[in-house]
């Protein structure tokens, strides 16, 4: 093993003989194993997407299609991504052109897409935050990065009240990516620009009985 | 320098244990170029800043106090964070040894950098790997602070920063002044000529609109993102129990480098490492909501190694020291690591938000940056070392210990280092701490502006709890005479009196007096490594 490891780990080991530390139990009195009702799980979801300027839609498990052709047919998508798993019934609902995406395919070519449906491994209500595993009907991470719209359907039964509920809904070692809100800045001025490089517009559908 | 030995073997059979290293006099960005009250005086003169930084610290500290009132279990959480930090550093040796086993195994390459130039030597060597001339990257901390972009620029290689502040500071030329907001001191009109002066093909009639700056810089960064192969970043935690890292961020851009790219270089320091993929939930729960004063942030990014057919095909974590094991040599010092850089201490510290963040000459401003700074790179003997001067750079007001999402008692920390100073210099500190006292003192609204208070009788203890003397930088008054007796009154009013304004001018004049009364001792000390 290289002699930069042996010299960290023998500093850090003669740091804590040095000083010493004395022993720590981590105490987790913090809210955990919440359950909330569905109405005011869908509540606080809703709010917490709205308040970051994200659009919410909430359809039964049948009117799903007619939720997502909304979506992309209200902002004028033409062209859009899906991941190979997607439930395609989902986008009975609109006659615009579906791409399937694969991991062969260049980022690049994702640019000429108007957005991307995607489905989604959990929720979390109460910071209003979906989140994204790669399973297949999440698709690649750069499906839901490069076009301009995302739209993303949710299940509301997998939508949890707070951050350990719906972290613990995650399988560990997938890529994995939060997303709470479309893509923003604060950095000129303190003023929340949306969009600077992700997705500006942020469609999350959510079906109440699925 | 190298203390050999196999993972197993305990130094107390080696011999005795060694002080770990500072980060060597000169390297890195941990040291300005002038002591902080000098460098501040320049800066108080700055309208605009102070102007830019009021409203910016202001708004911040509104939205952070009221999206952590909204937890009710906000206490609990900070409770679990700073024990979860305490924790990972006393088993540090173990944890990171999981950590490299856990990212070994799903396909990354760890490396281990006993500082910032052996980081900045890794990082150039596998970019170059690559055949790459060009790295975009994720606004981070560390890279900042061992001065990668410089390093690698030395190289022939161009680091493209990809946050906007980032962006705004590197065409600027400038430094970053802000761990969150790096580019804070900076307002539209100045980005917008900036813009206009650097970014190639840029819409001359490109106007200030927040909203318009933004998309220029999309515009701009697009194809970067599209074409270059290399992205470097930085990480907000690394998990020993499952060898996952996270990227916390906003605009999307860390997505964007932590996706697109073939390779990605990751630069973590040691202290970043949590025990399980459990104590997310805490952090994800304390970071955004003190850092940006948002419930969560726009996106977080997790990755564990390399996964096929998702995002980079060769992933490298460089684990790094630079001065990290010194500070964690000292019990009472150590504390500092727990820092998870959310920023919300400069936020509602007084003195930065009079003085910005250069002033403090470190990658790490504000008052973490005034006990890190010194303790990643020492507060060496050498006459007017800007680091000695950091510990003074503080009214001990104690808003920082009540912002910190994990409890670091950074007032104490400011104390012992005033203390440590104090012994290892003799008198030498006394002048620039004397002028820091009077850079601040004139101006009693820069007190009143202090968020909170704490009493006079904590701020001036020492480690045991007692008050012997009055610590610097008033020491050099309460020497002389009875120290008065601690007021009822919190620190603040008696700042804010007639009686506190008068005592502290008297401080900051016997101070520059007697320093001008003879050389300083131990000027010519050299650091203890
Ligand atoms: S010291 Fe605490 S408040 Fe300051 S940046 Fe670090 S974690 Fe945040």
């Amino acid at each position: 093993m290289s002699a930069a490891r042996e010299t960290v780990l023998g500093r850090v080991r003669d740091a804590l003989a040095l000083a010493p530390p004395a022993r720590t139990t981590v105490p987790r009195a913090y809210r955990t194993g919440r359950l909330l009702p569905d109405e005011e799980r869908l509540g606080l979801f809703t709010d917490r997407l709205t308040d970051y300027r994200a659009t919410v839609l909430t359809c039964t498990a049948d009117g799903t299609a007619a939720a997502v052709g909304r979506a992309l047919a209200d902002r004028g998508a033409r062209r859009v991504g899906v991941p190979a798993g997607l439930d395609r019934s989902w986008l009975a609902g609109w006659d615009g052109e579906v791409f399937e995406d694969s991991a062969d395919v260049p980022p690049r070519d994702l640019e000429s897409l108007d957005g991307v449906v995607t489905g989604a491994a959990a929720g979390c209500a109460e910071t209003g935050t979906v989140f994204l595993d790669a399973s297949p009907d999440q698709g690649r991470r750069a499906l839901s990065l490069v076009p301009d719209l995302h739209v993303c359907v949710v299940d509301l039964s997998t939508v949890e009240a707070g951050v350990p509920e719906a972290l613990a809904r995650l399988v560990t070692g997938r890529p994995t990516t939060l997303i709470s809100g479309p893509s923003a800045t604060s950095d000129i001025e303190l003023e929340r620009v949306e969009g600077v490089h992700g997705p500006r517009t942020l469609v999350v559908v959510v079906r109440t009985d699925a | 320098m190298s203390r050999a030995g196999t993972p197993q073997s305990t130094n107390t059979f080696l011999g005795m244990p060694a002080r770990p290293p500072r980060v060597p006099y000169g390297e890195g960005n941990l040291r300005g170029e002038q002591a902080f009250p000098r460098a501040a005086a320049g800066e108080l003169r700055n309208e605009q800043l102070r102007r830019n930084l009021g409203r910016a610290t202001g708004t911040i500290r509104g939205k952070r106090i009221a999206v952590t009132a909204e937890l009710p279990d906000w206490e609990e959480l900070r409770d679990a964070g700073a024990a979860i930090k305490t924790d990972a550093l006393a088993r540090l040796p173990e944890l990171l040894e999981e950590l490299e086993r856990r990212v070994t195994e799903r396909g990354g390459t760890v490396h281990w950098a006993r500082d910032g130039a052996e980081a900045n030597e890794i990082v150039t060597r596998l970019v170059r790997a690559t055949g790459s001339d060009e790295v975009i990257k994720v606004k981070s901390m560390a890279t900042q602070e061992i001065g990668l972009n410089e390093h690698l620029e030395q190289a022939g290689i161009t680091p493209w920063e990809t946050d906007l502040a980032e962006l705004i500071v590197q065409l600027g030329h400038d430094r970053p002044s802000h761990i969150l907001v790096p580019a804070i001191h900076r307002n539209r009109d100045e980005i917008r000529e900036i813009f206009l002066r650097e970014i190639p093909g840029v819409d001359p009639g490109l106007d200030a609109v927040p909203e318009h700056l933004a998309a220029a810089a999309r515009a701009y960064l697009r194809e970067k993102f599209m074409t270059t192969r290399v992205a470097v970043s930085g990480a907000n935690f690394g998990i020993a129990e499952t060898g996952t890292l996270g990227v916390v961020e906003s605009e999307g851009n860390g997505r964007m480098c932590l996706t697109l790219p073939e390779t990605l270089i990751t630069v973590m320091g040691i202290e970043k490492v949590l025990p399980r993929h459990q104590d997310l939930e805490v952090f994800l729960q304390l970071l955004p909501r003190s850092s940006t004063g948002e419930r969560m942030n726009p996106y977080t990014s997790l990755w564990t190694g390399v996964t096929e057919g998702d995002g980079p095909q060769d992933f490298h974590l460089v684990l790094l020291d630079n001065g990290r094991t010194a500070a964690l040599a000292d019990s009472v010092g150590r504390q500092a690591l727990n820092c998870i850089r959310c920023s919300a201490c400069l936020n509602v510290c007084p003195v930065y938000e009079r003085v910005g963040g250069h002033a403090y000459g470190s990658t790490y401003p504000g008052p973490i940056g005034a006990v890190l700074t010194p303790q990643l790179a020492g507060m060496h003997a050498a006459a007017d070392d800007p680091n000695s001067s950091l510990p003074y750079a503080s009214t001990l007001c104690g808003a920082c210990y009540d912002a910190c999402p994990v409890k670091i008692d950074i007032p104490s920390l400011l104390v012992e280092l005033r203390h440590q100073k104090t012994e290892e210099t003799g008198r030498s500190a006394e002048r620039l701490a004397m002028r820091a006292a009077a850079a601040v003192m004139g101006r009693p609204r820069l007190w009143t502006a202090a968020q909170r208070t704490a009493r006079l009788g904590r701020a001036v203890a020492g480690r045991d709890g007692t008050i012997g003397r009055l610590p610097r930088p008033l020491s050099g008054w309460s020497d002389t005479r009875d120290t008065p007796a601690p007021p009822a009154q919190t620190f603040r009013d008696w700042f804010a009196s007639a009686e506190g304004a008068a005592a502290l001018r008297e401080a900051a004049r016997e101070g520059e007096r007697r320093s001008a009364d003879g050389p300083a001792h131990g000027d010519d000390q050299q650091e203890d490594q």
